[in-house]
């Protein structure tokens, strides 16, 4: 019991800290999500690869990384409508 | 030092060590070691039957012989003669613990004292007993309105000053004998009404009304004017028939006091009001321990006895009940005992405090056993003990019950209950309500006879209830206030530091305008108390909310006009806040202080002085930075200082002694030459607080740049030594402390040599007190500044002063010995005149009878070691070498330690070859000392050894090696690290010395002893050794004792695998395929420990191969561990989770996670939980890795694209 509530503080510290962490319950939309984001987030933080994608697909450079950025905002549609 | 004189020395000290071979029983020293009841091992007789004459110490080695043949003997027979049973001596703790127990001292009755807390408070906190909890306030918030609000409270705080005005008024005229003589007649009467009052101001209205209701049932009471003598009305004067007829109505003093009922409930839940109950002593009914003891009240009487024909007599004329609680025989009936919440005034039942003692229980139906429970808890829980029938009670009821037991289970249950009962009662905070939780606690933390632990406990609950009621607590912040507040006030660091947590927690959760709201009544309360600890409050409060929130409030209450005890506490606080947040204040500095700017020229000297002592905490707190917030009131400040005499000039003073190093070095020097000359005139004031005033602004104006060397010695040097270095400054602690504290001020300004030069005779004093303040401020100057500006003559009368001092000293002091040490350091070589007689000097007092004298002497050794080598006294080294090798066989476990620390000294200093005695002598005399169990002993001989093992094991035959290695093996149990890890390195540099095979054998050996420390121990040895002598020599035998069919050694192996791997890092790429094979093994096993071990072993492996090449064994062990992922167990999934983060690190995180992906989203929550773990840890460590290893996604979804495509350019 004691084990089981420090194990369900010590998640929800982590949880507070990485977002991207899950647990038993994360749903595919959360776990999908971040994993979109997380992406994106890392082909804007290694400029060489920004780079070699810019070119790849043909734009720019800043264009691409602005791209990213607003891909960031529900980068796999809308929440599930939440059922009571 | 002469030839003559060191042998005479030395037969001295050959007298001492024949004395005590000869004497029968070696142990003289009885208060030092302990007398062994524990049969020796080498005796094969029983001794305890077959009585001999023989000494029992016998093959034991009692003392180390003088000359060493014996132990040359002993060397010749190898094991024989070697004693397994280690000598146990106590810790210096231990030995001094009672050793300043005197005979007209009771150790019980000592600590039973110090366990209360109210018994070690001073008269001031102890004050915190005259609050009481105030009914609950009305939460603005919250529209139901139940409670006071801030405007009545307001009101009758205005009251109560009036109250105390007039009552101060009356004071006054009866000491002037002013007063009607008619009023002095009806003495009783008035006392009475006097007293009401002042309850009242203190003590919750409720608690007076209730008293009201005993004696005054039929009078109306009257309004605000409470100086108004009332005259007292007896309850006895009414009829029965009026008592019945009397309701429980909304007579309040002030027409605000709660109604009785609804607010003021005495028992049952949800009450509001709880009252102390000491406070409510005398008028509320006790606790029914059984219906047979209950007290009777009114009613009962009434019922009882027939009304008609009988009278209630009137008390007799001046008659006034007892009032104090002390004089009660027992005094403390529960508040909320009686559900129906009427009672009355009670006889006390004589009987009752036995009837008490016997029915203290341990034990509680529903609550288990007990650690303690005292009388005084049978108040609060007794009600546990009714027997009532769970069934019959209403919710409310079997709620506060519940409370009741779970408090009691965080009071007096053993840990492990409380820690239950604390979670439950957090997890329940919100269903439990505010109301029942604090009505229940807070009169606990009241109670007069509360412990450290007990309040430590409660405190927690609040703690942590806070944090679960949040809002739900407004009405209650002041009653919380009241208990927690005393706590900013303890002389305990941690009591203070929990208070200002709860406080902290509290204005968090009830938000700054509650918060200010709640306090501000209390900010002009006539009690100096309680505005003492409100303003601590408030600063806790501004450090939790911010500064800035509050500055707008404080701005306002610093210049209240109203009353003048307002701005006081308005300056307090601001004093308060820079105290608790330091250099945090600096953004906020120029608020603060326009806040407080004004005050210094107040009316009030009260708030003057209070303004400088905030300006001075301000000042502390920022240095060395916001002068410029300073600059308006820098003028004020030092025409006050002009202005000030007496206890003023202090507040200003300390605050110009802060404000000064501010300045920038024109202005600083300026100011310094203005304030001297108060500060030199003040230096003669007798006043203790002007002198610590004076010496720290003296420190402070030294250490500014803009005062020059030359000015001090002009101004202030010649003034400052004719007042300070006077005998009776060295009594005082603080004044010494100060004193010293300023001197080496000065001298960091004009220098060491000048001071020394002054105050070096005074080591030669007559007062041993005064000697030891010259000695520490000539050490702390000399550790500063060197003795570089030291001329010959004053060096001469130093050494000489300080030799005396030494020599002189009657209680062996740590202050001399450093002093000593570091006069000598500072010297270096301009000691070398001195060393004769300074080394003289030791060798006579390591020959004192007194032990102390010897231990400091041996650690003199220690410190000057360096300056002799220095000075090229090898020779006189070498004598000193012999003479403390010959002290070998000190029994004081202290000394020993320190002369052992004397010849490590030498030994470094001298090296291994030039050492005398030379250390194929003293090595062997060592190994029995390794078995003391002292550790200071242990810490010493061990470094000696470790550095002999290090630096010249040639010089030590092997075989005497293999002894100190085995006197090792117990070592590596001692409690202190530094001293396990000195036996491991020495392991480390034996094996290298004497090569691994005999000491490894040794350590195999020992792995299959039953004792688990020691073989963890073993094991760690074992991976030194692998470590320093290369994992081939180690690696075979040790996978070689796995094959031993007996699970300790296996798992001893495993033990060591797991430190070898850890040790040798790197380099374990070359054994990896050679263990894989033993690992496979182990990590199948059926025993859950041994994969456990195994899968450690792996983690260390693993973490050692990162990126050299070993991925393939590294996938295989992986498979082997993941099966293992479900285990339950806590250590065993953690070491296995811990194998699988250290493979995904040796071979990245795509493969490893191929394993996890399976898992995340699998229908079996059990299988999902470990999974997503190590998800987890995987994310956390290397989430940038992952990126291209999560799994495809396209097709997932038809509306959105999940397909990383981008990851798919290709160019």
């Amino acid at each position: 019991m004691a084990d089981k509530l420090r194990a369900t503080q010590q998640l929800e510290q982590l949880q507070a800290r990485f977002v991207g962490t899950g647990h038993a319950d994360t749903t595919k939309f959360e776990w999908t999500s971040n994993i979109q984001r997380d992406s994106l987030a890392s082909y804007i933080g290694h400029p060489p690869l920004l780079g070699y994608m810019a070119v790849g697909m043909g734009e720019s450079r800043e264009r691409l990384r602005v791209r990213f950025i607003e891909k960031m905002i529900q980068p796999v549609g809308k929440p599930p409508e939440k059922e009571e | 030092m002469a030839d003559s004189e060191f042998e005479q020395i030395k037969k001295l000290q050959q007298e001492r060590n024949n004395l005590k071979l000869g004497s029968k029983n070696a142990f003289a020293d009885k208060s030092s070691q302990r007398d062994s009841t524990k049969v020796s091992l080498t005796e094969s007789m029983d001794t305890t039957l077959y009585d001999r004459d023989t000494d029992k110490y016998a093959g034991y080695n009692t003392s180390i012989a003088v000359n060493g043949d014996d132990d040359d003997e002993d060397m010749g027979e190898g094991e024989q003669r070697r004693n397994l049973v280690g000598q146990y001596t106590a810790s210096k703790e231990i030995l001094n613990e009672f050793a300043n127990v005197g005979d007209d001292m009771d150790l019980m009755s000592e600590r039973a004292k110090n366990s209360k807390i109210a018994d070690r408070e001073t008269d001031y906190q102890k004050r915190r007993f005259d609050r009481a909890l105030t009914p609950t306030r009305a939460d603005p918030a919250n529209a139901d309105g139940e409670g006071r609000s801030y405007k009545e409270i307001m009101k009758e705080r205005e009251l109560e000053r009036e109250e105390a005005r007039v009552r101060a008024e009356i004071e006054k005229k009866m000491k002037s004998g002013d007063l009607p003589a008619q009023q002095t007649h009806h003495e009783p009467t008035l006392k009475e009404v006097t007293v009401t009052p002042e309850e009242n101001k203190e003590n919750a209205p409720a608690g007076e009304k209730r008293r009201k209701r005993r004696w005054d049932v039929t009078t109306t009471e009257e309004g605000g004017d409470a100086s108004k003598p009332t005259e007292k009305k007896s309850r006895w004067d009414a009829s029965t028939v009026k008592v019945e007829d009397t309701k429980p109505s909304r007579r309040s003093r002030w027409d605000m006091a709660p109604a009785l009922p609804p607010a003021t409930p005495i028992g049952g839940s949800g009450m509001a009001t709880p009252l102390h109950p000491d406070v409510v002593a005398p008028i509320l009914p006790t606790i029914a321990y059984g219906t047979r003891s209950t007290w009777l009240t009114d009613e009962d009487l009434d019922m009882m006895l027939p009304s008609d024909g009988y009278k209630i007599l009137e008390p007799p004329p001046g008659y006034a009940p007892i009032r104090t609680p002390a004089r009660k025989l027992m005094s403390t009936p529960a508040p909320m005992a009686s559900a129906s919440g009427l009672g009355g005034f009670m006889m006390q039942d004589p009987e009752n405090a036995k009837l008490l003692g016997k029915q203290l229980p341990t034990e509680l139906p529903g609550v288990g056993d007990l650690q303690f429970f005292k009388a005084e808890d049978m108040t609060y829980f007794g009600k546990l003990m009714d027997g009532a029938d769970e069934n019959e009670l209403s919710v409310e009821e079997l709620k506060e019950r519940k409370i009741m037991r779970l408090l009691l289970k965080v009071k007096n249950g053993t840990p492990p209950m409380r820690k239950t009962a604390l979670r439950q009662l957090t997890d329940n905070a919100r269903q439990f309500g505010a109301g029942p939780l604090f009505n229940q606690i807070l009169p606990l933390l009241m109670e007069k006879t509360l412990e450290d632990q007990e309040r430590h406990l409660l405190v927690k609950v609040i703690d942590r209830i806070l944090y679960k009621l949040d809002d739900m607590v407004r009405p209650y912040v002041h009653k919380i206030l009241v208990v927690i507040e005393p706590l900013l006030i303890d002389q305990d660091y941690y009591a203070r530091v929990e208070g200002r947590e709860i406080i902290s927690n509290l204005s968090k959760a009830a938000g700054l305008a509650h918060m200010i709201s709640t306090m501000r009544p209390d900010i002009d309360h006539v009690d100096e108390y309680v505005r003492n600890t409100t303003a601590r409050a408030f600063a806790v409060v501004a450090s939790a909310l911010g500064i800035p929130a509050l500055l707008p409030f404080l701005r306002a209450v610093c210049r209240s006009k109203k009353s003048w005890q307002a701005r006081h506490t308005g300056v307090k606080i601001v004093q308060q806040i820079p105290i608790l947040m330091g250099c945090a204040i600096l953004p906020h500095l120029t608020g603060l202080v326009d806040c407080i700017g004004p005050n210094l020229e107040d009316e009030q000297a009260k708030v003057r002085t209070q303004t400088s002592l905030a300006i001075a905490a301000l000042a502390e707190a920022a240095s060395p930075y916001g002068i410029e917030s300073f600059e308006s009131i820098l003028h004020p400040l030092w025409t006050g200082a002009r202005k000030q005499r007496g206890k003023g000039l202090t507040g200003f003073l300390k605050a110009v002694g802060y404000v000064i190093p501010l300045l920038d070095e024109e202005h600083a020097n300026y100011y310094t030459a203005q304030i001297m000359e108060i500060v030199l005139r003040e230096f003669q004031s007798p006043d203790e607080e002007m002198k610590k005033v004076v010496l720290k602004v003296v420190s402070q104006c030294a250490g500014t740049e803009g005062v020059t060397a030359a000015y001090l010695k002009e101004n202030v040097l010649p003034e400052f030594f004719k007042c300070f270095w006077v005998r009776r400054m060295a009594l005082d602690k603080r004044n010494y402390r100060q004193v010293v504290e300023t001197t080496v001020d000065l001298a960091k300004k004009v220098g060491g040599g000048e001071i020394i030069q002054r105050i070096v005779d005074h080591l030669k004093d007559e007062s041993e007190a005064y000697r030891k303040m010259t000695l520490e401020s000539i050490e702390k100057i000399c550790s500063a500044l060197g003795a570089a500006d030291i001329d010959e003559r004053l060096e001469e009368r130093l050494v000489d002063g300080v030799l005396f001092a030494f020599q002189e000293q009657s209680v062996e002091d740590i202050v001399m010995l450093n002093g000593f040490g570091t006069v000598v350091n500072a010297l270096g070589t301009r000691c070398k005149p001195y060393l004769p007689q300074i080394v003289s000097t030791i060798l006579w007092r390591l020959n004192n009878k007194v032990s102390a004298v010897r231990q400091q002497s041996a650690d003199l050794i220690s410190r000057i070691a360096i300056v002799m080598k220095q000075c090229g006294e090898d020779a006189l080294m070498g004598k000193l070498g012999i003479v403390l090798y010959e002290y070998l066989g000190e029994e004081y476990p202290e000394v020993l330690g320190s002369i052992l620390g004397a010849l490590r000294s030498i030994v470094t200093v001298v090296g291994i070859q030039q050492m005398q005695p030379p250390i194929k002598d003293l090595l062997p005399r060592l190994t029995p000392i390794l078995r003391n169990r002292h550790e200071k002993v242990q810490e010493n001989t061990i470094d000696l050894v470790g550095r002999i093992a290090d630096r010249g094991p040639e010089f030590v035959s092997a075989r005497e090696w293999m002894r100190i290695c085995f006197e090792l093996l117990d070592m590596l149990k001692a409690h202190k690290k530094g001293i396990r890890r000195a036996a491991n390195n020495t392991f480390g540099f034996i094996a290298k010395a004497i090569g691994p095979q005999d000491v490894l054998a040794t350590l195999l050996n020992n792995l299959r002893v039953q004792e688990r420390q020691s073989r963890v121990c073993t094991a760690v040895a074992i991976g030194i050794v692998a470590e320093t002598c290369a994992p081939f020599t180690v690696l075979p035998a040790l996978m070689n004792e796995y094959r031993v069919p007996e699970l300790n050694v296996q798992n001893g192996v495993l033990k060591s695998l797991t430190f070898v791997f850890e040790y040798i890092g790197e380099m374990a790429k070359d054994y990896v395929y050679a263990v894989t094979p033993l690992l496979e093994d182990a990590l199948i096993d059926r025993d859950q420990v041994h994969r456990q071990t195994a899968a450690t072993v792996v983690k260390h492996i693993a973490l050692g191969v990162v990126g050299l090449g070993c991925e393939d064994a590294m996938l295989h062990l992986l498979n082997l561990l993941y099966p293992n992922l479900f285990e339950t167990s806590p250590h065993v999934i953690d070491r296995i989770i811990e194998a699988i983060d250290a493979i995904r690190m040796a071979i990245g995180p795509g493969l490893v996670m191929n394993y996890v992906w399976a898992g995340l989203f699998h229908p079996a929550r059990k299988v999902r939980t470990p999974y997503w773990r190590l998800y987890n840890n995987a994310y956390v460590q290397s989430a940038d890795a992952m990126v291209p290893y999560w799994p495809d996604l396209s097709g997932l979804d038809d509306n959105v694209d999940m397909g990383r495509s981008e990851l798919l350019v290709t160019i």
